[in-house]
């Protein structure tokens, strides 16, 4: 009973609730949602569906909680992926050919090299935005607005403007290969999760980062090296974001610089707030944040189940959001079980008078 | 001066905020053409009296007269009307607008439909003119000097056919020539029959352009008085509140500075920082401890600040120990033994929303690193061992820091610094806003720790309790350290001379 009490008063109570409660709404109405299949030695299904489209969204939300926990934000994250994308797609280069019938198209670098490269880059754009907001002192918002910008340009300046196709077989593995029957995208958000939580809550980094978040200049005053810890969560965030864009070029086959992350920033930060964290900075869960991000795949493949018309999906997203929200807002629920109380007691009261 | 008739009456002033008296029964006058300094410690209801006059707050008992008339400023923007103008300390002027916009802002001279600019710019070069100021009134004001700037604010408040100016600190932020400047502006209002009433800090601003004095203590009136007739010891103890008669009767301090091992822990030579403080040396011992004295804005925090690293000296060197050392971070004084418990607990003390446990370890884990994490258990004891130590009274050690009252707040900051066991430790108004008994402790405390060996530098506004724990004494007065005292100089007497200028 103690143990229950505590989790309905932490900060992952009402994240978990809320996917709790949009996989019943599927339960319900979604034919086969929960229905897994084996084929091949591989697990299919919606659940594993979710899983794997949420990969990108989920590393991406691992970052930005770090960078909202310490009162920052990322807003260049979308143009980030498409660059990471693009570079490894240039790299690979390339043309379709068939032998026998297969695809057995080469790459004109090795794999491992591509994939650092790209990380590479990556985190170099995070250090762009950690040396703009940690030395220059230059607004977080505003500061990775300039890479949210120019980084789109990037990206689409080294694919030319077009659309190329990665026809290299195992780098398609990453987004899309099976590893003991899951999704090999799903080791890589496990290991990156594990990673960032042995960092913040095994060492005292997580400590630091929420003293920065709260308090920043009692936290230098305190010793903590505020600027060098700024300045490498966002190279953190950047990798993060990095990655993202491979999984996500690796699955669709091609690097696409306009619509790669496109607006990805924007579910990021959905994600954290949904996952219980204050967009002020300070404390923070990753663990609510990827239930938010999974939330977010959620009610978007559950939208597609159920057939709902795609010019309305927006908008139907936007509503269950500004529900859950609500849901979320300790106010709102104050005020609504406050009425709800008035309501029964105005019944009951009613009732004790006809009596 | 008409002498017989004040421009303006203050009586009976009170004013309580939750819990707080700030003003109780002050009386004050303001003659026309007159300069009238406003005087008083932290604290004392400078503020208070000027808000209440200026309608930002409202009074709960007493009445103003202005001219025999009696007035209640319901807003500041109302008391401009009335007759009262008020330049703040920080110019709250917009720099991105022109300096004839910023003069008119809210009460433009119109056309039909629309602003006329021509009017607004010739009256503006008037109204500069009537100071003495020609510049370009078409300019934005970031063209120009925070003391034009300030012109700029006076002449807005001018506009209105003002009959009583509040100057509240304008000085704070200018240098040596740009205060003189305003001073004649001063001077020359003045003449014209404007009354003044100047808010500062700096003594000897107010010997050098003010006509009278009125002091408050602890939100009541101390008096009224002519500048000429009041000597600078004399004003000074009467904003403390000592008379000089019991100055003069107090005995001498059982003095604790008969250590015969004098080592300098650290030595500071000819430490500047430009605009913030004059060059300083400055060697503090171990097993000492040291007091800076002076008013508020003497560059008392100015120097822990430079000492800890925390702003970055121009010129100078340090040396800790005997050896130099370069301090350009918190945490490089912290590696080399320092301490600092800073003088605004909430903004640059405590971490609001953690634990008391993690507020307490923080410095120590920073000193540590990152990867050397101080493991649960350990954060546990120490937390348990400084709540204790420090008698903090709390339910448990993971009670957040916020719920905290001002003064187990300051002593979770005292734990933490006392838990990275360091050298030298540097207390800023360690006491402020504390209960007499946690005071008194704390006080114990210091004096325990330098007796133990530790080297301590003390800042506090009260000369009262420096007394007690100083056996050294640096005194500050305009951003300069002025003097040393030691041994039977540390007296209350000769602190305040020293302060006053003197001797």
């Amino acid at each position: 009973m103690k143990k229950l009490k505590s989790f309905v008063g932490s900060r992952e109570f009402w994240p978990i609730l809320s996917l709790l409660l949009v996989l019943l709404f599927n339960f319900i109405f979604t034919k086969n949602f929960f229905v897994l299949e084996i084929k091949d030695g591989h697990l299919y299904g919606s659940l594993i569906d979710i899983l794997n489209r949420a990969a990108p969204l989920m590393l991406i939300s691992i970052g930005m909680t770090m960078v909202i926990a310490i009162k920052g934000i990322d807003i260049s994250v979308g143009s980030v992926m498409a660059i990471s994308g693009a570079v490894a797609a240039t790299l690979i280069g390339g043309s379709l050919e068939m032998v026998n019938g297969a695809n057995a198209s080469g790459t004109a670098m090795p794999l491992p090299l591509v994939i650092l490269i790209a990380l590479g880059v990556s985190a170099i754009l995070g250090m762009w935005n950690g040396i703009l907001v940690s030395r220059i002192e230059i607004q977080p918002v505003v500061a990775t607005l300039i890479l949210l910008t120019a980084g789109r340009g990037i990206a689409q300046l080294l694919t030319q403007g077009q659309i190329i196709t990665i026809y290299y077989t195992p780098y398609q593995y990453i987004g899309a290969g099976y590893l003991l029957g899951l999704p090999f995208s799903v080791y890589i958000v496990a290991a990156v999760f594990a990673l960032t939580m042995y960092l913040t809550r095994k060492t005292a980094l997580g400590l630091f980062i929420e003293s920065i978040g709260i308090n920043q200049v009692a936290s230098r005053f305190s010793g903590i090296k505020v600027k060098s810890i700024s300045f490498w969560i966002y190279a953190f965030c950047g990798v993060c974001a990095g990655l993202a864009g491979l999984i996500y070029s690796s699955n669709v086959k091609c690097a696409d610089g306009n619509n790669a992350g496109l607006f990805i920033e924007m579910d990021a930060i959905l994600a954290v707030a949904l996952g219980g964290n204050s967009l002020d900075g300070g404390r923070f869960s990753l663990i609510g944040s990827l239930i938010g991000a999974l939330f977010l795949q959620s009610i978007t493949t559950t939208i597609y189940a159920i057939g709902v018309p795609p010019e309305i999906t927006y908008v139907v997203k936007a509503v269950v959001v500004i529900v859950i929200c609500l849901i979320q807002s300790e106010e709102f629920r104050k005020a609504a079980l406050g009425k709800f109380a008035r309501n029964r007691r105005e019944l009951s009261e009613k009732a004790a008078v006809k009596s | 001066m008409n002498k017989t008739n004040p421009i303006l009456k203050m009586r009976n002033i009170t004013k309580t905020f939750p819990g707080v008296k700030a003003l109780s029964g002050v009386n004050f006058q303001l003659y026309a053409g007159e300069i009238h300094a406003l005087m008083g410690e932290n604290g004392a209801g400078k503020s208070t009296l000027i808000k209440v006059l200026t309608g930002v707050e409202k009074l709960n008992s007493g009445e103003i007269f202005l001219e025999d008339q009696a007035i209640l400023a319901r807003t500041p923007s109302h008391a401009q009307e009335l007759g009262i103008s008020t330049v703040y300390q920080e110019v709250n002027l917009c720099t991105n607008l022109s300096v004839a916009e910023n003069i008119f802002i809210g009460r433009e001279p119109m056309k039909p439909g629309r602003i006329d600019w021509n009017t607004m710019e010739k009256r503006a070069e008037e109204l500069l003119g009537r100071l003495n100021i020609r510049i370009d009134v078409t300019k934005t004001l970031d063209n120009y000097s925070v003391a034009i700037q300030q012109m700029v604010a006076i002449a807005r408040a001018l506009d209105v056919s003002a009959k009583v100016l509040i100057l509240d600190e304008p000085t704070a932020s200018l240098d040596a020539s740009e205060v003189e400047k305003l001073f004649t502006v001063m001077r020359q209002l003045k003449q014209e029959g404007l009354g003044i009433i100047f808010v500062t800090h700096f003594l000897e601003q107010v010997y050098e352009v003010c006509d009278r004095i009125t002091v408050l203590r602890n939100g009541a009136l101390v008096g009224e008085y002519i500048t000429a007739d009041l000597p600078r010891v004399q004003l000074v103890a009467k904003m403390i509140g000592k008379d000089l008669a019991e100055l003069s009767s107090c005995s001498k301090l059982d003095a604790a500075d008969d250590a015969g091992s004098k080592e300098v822990y650290i030595a500071a030579h000819n430490m500047q920082k430009q605009g913030t403080i004059y060059p300083f040396d400055l060697d503090i011992n171990k097993g000492e401890v040291l007091g800076l004295a002076g008013l508020l804005g003497s560059g008392r925090t100015e120097v822990a600040r430079i000492i800890f690293g925390i702003d970055k000296p121009d010129d100078g060197e340090m040396l800790i120990q005997g050896q130099k050392k370069k301090v350009a971070e918190p945490i490089e004084a912290m590696k080399a033994g320092m301490a600092f418990c800073p003088e605004n607990r909430k903004s640059e003390g405590i971490i609001a929303n953690l634990t008391i446990r993690e507020n307490i370890i923080l410095a120590l884990q920073a000193k540590m690193g990152w990867s050397k994490y101080i493991s649960r258990k350990k954060q546990q004891e120490f937390a348990e061992k400084y709540i204790k130590i420090l008698s903090i009274s709390t339910p448990s050690s993971e009670q957040l820091v916020k719920n905290l009252s001002g003064g187990n707040q300051q002593k979770v900051i005292l734990g933490r610094w006392l838990l990275t066991n360091p050298e030298l430790l540097i207390l800023d108004e360690p006491t402020r806003g504390i209960d007499v008994g946690t005071k008194a402790e704390i006080q114990k405390l210091i004096l325990e720790l330098a007796s133990d060996g530790m080297a301590v530098m003390f800042i506090s506004s009260e000369l009262d309790e420096m007394l007690r724990c100083c056996s050294r004494m640096a005194v500050m007065r305009d951003k300069k350290k002025i003097a040393e005292l030691a041994g039977n100089e540390v007296q209350e007497s000769i602190v305040m001379q020293t302060i006053a200028g003197v001797h």
